[in-house]
């Protein structure tokens, strides 16, 4: 594979930080708005793509800490259970606090929804947790192929390497 | 030979399914709606949320939304344990 | 109303399910004819991807817009809401399944050299 070119790789160096911007706007919009946790949490996992596309493998393996998308994982996925908790005089996963509150007229500029923003919030640091560490790990795998077995090709995007 | 045993197979495949989308209800027209209609009627309502798909996801089946973040992590752990050596050759 | 639609489309009849019926005809093939397990997992990819297609045609509606109330349009109707949900799991969950395969891929290669099942029975029996 030939190295990419000059072009690409300074495109994907600005275009990542955007898809953050965007990703976390489609988490928090996800209550009144197509999108959601999952969706917006897919959205801000491309951004380890774009920074291994921009800066190569070396310094990409260098910078990435594995540990941070692990602990974010982890706090997603508690913080998920601990609001189905929320509901529990009535059952799991009962939605109290917008029960609570009572019936809002559907025209207020923010609809609150309970739990709903909250998780939310939750499962879309759930997935960006687990897609970055999906993609770390996967080329992680894939480098050590290459250079440790001596085959010489695939050396592509590691031409900004020092 | 092998090769027009399978186009064969996949084409008869291919004719029992669109035998069975003919069998199904037209296309625009579902059969049982009701608990849908409960829940598109009731969501704005109870739970003050104005989208009902978001609203069924996380409160409605909520239990399917946990199992789902559950089988994220399952599959995230099942790659990390697979790759766990670090990426030394064997 | 819904129904005098569904009686003047009826020529039409049911062809949008033909298309699903295409995909997963076209996935099936390719599973079954091809040798590169990379193939392979992106024709599963286009099967998962035929049934969640088929999901969201069944909740369809005539004249419905989306379940949101903000942005619906000026008809009350509205499609259903639970096919859009479980396809919204199903989404997720193929991709989990989807990059397991690839791990998977990826350690085959990395095991035997090679992607082509043919070559992978014959090495190793």
């Amino acid at each position: 594979m030939k190295p990419l070119s000059v072009i690409v790789t300074t495109v994907s160096d600005v275009f990542a930080w955007f898809m953050i911007v965007f990703g976390v706007y489609v988490i928090l919009n996800g209550h009144s708005t197509p999108g959601g946790g999952f969706q917006g949490g897919a959205i801000v996992a491309t951004f380890l793509s774009f920074m291994l596309v921009a800066h190569g493998g070396k310094r990409f393996l260098a910078w990435v800490n594995g540990g941070m998308y692990g602990l974010l994982e982890f706090v997603g996925l508690m913080a998920f259970f601990l609001f189905g908790c929320l509901g529990f005089p009535n059952s799991f996963f009962h939605n109290s606090i917008a029960v609570a509150q009572g019936a809002r007229p559907l025209s207020e500029w923010l609809p609150y929804c309970g739990t709903i923003s909250l998780m939310n919030a939750a499962v879309g640091f759930e997935v960006v947790g687990a897609l970055s560490l999906v993609v770390l790990y996967m080329y992680s795998s894939i480098r050590m192929v290459d250079t440790g077995a001596g085959m010489g090709g695939e050396r592509g995007h590691d031409r900004f390497d020092r | 030979m092998k090769k027009t045993i399978f186009i064969a197979a996949v084409i008869v495949l291919g004719g029992l399914l669109c035998g069975m989308f003919e069998a199904i209800h037209p296309f625009g027209v579902p059969v049982s709606v009701d608990m849908d209609e409960y829940i598109l009627t009731r969501a704005p309502v109870d739970r003050s949320a104005p989208n009902v798909v978001t609203s069924m996801v996380f409160d409605y089946r909520g239990f399917d939304t946990l199992g789902e973040a559950a089988v994220l992590f399952t599959a995230l752990t099942s790659i990390a344990s697979l790759f766990r050596d670090g990426g030394k050759k064997e | 109303m819904t129904a005098s639609i569904a009686e003047k489309m009826d020529w039409l009849g049911n062809a949008s399910y033909v298309v699903v019926a295409l995909l997963v005809i076209m996935a099936l093939y390719t599973i079954i004819t091809q040798k590169n397990l990379l193939k392979i997992c992106v024709a599963l990819a286009v099967l998962g991807s035929s049934v969640n297609l088929f999901l969201v045609l069944l909740g369809y509606r005539d004249g419905g817009s989306i379940p949101i109330y903000h942005m619906k349009g000026a008809g009350d109707l509205m499609v259903l809401p639970t096919p859009q949900c479980l396809t919204l799991t199903a989404i997720v969950i193929a991709l989990a399944t989807t990059a397991l395969m690839l791990s998977l891929i990826i350690l085959i290669h990395k095991h035997y050299g090679t992607l082509d099942i043919d070559e992978i029975r014959r090495l190793r029996g």
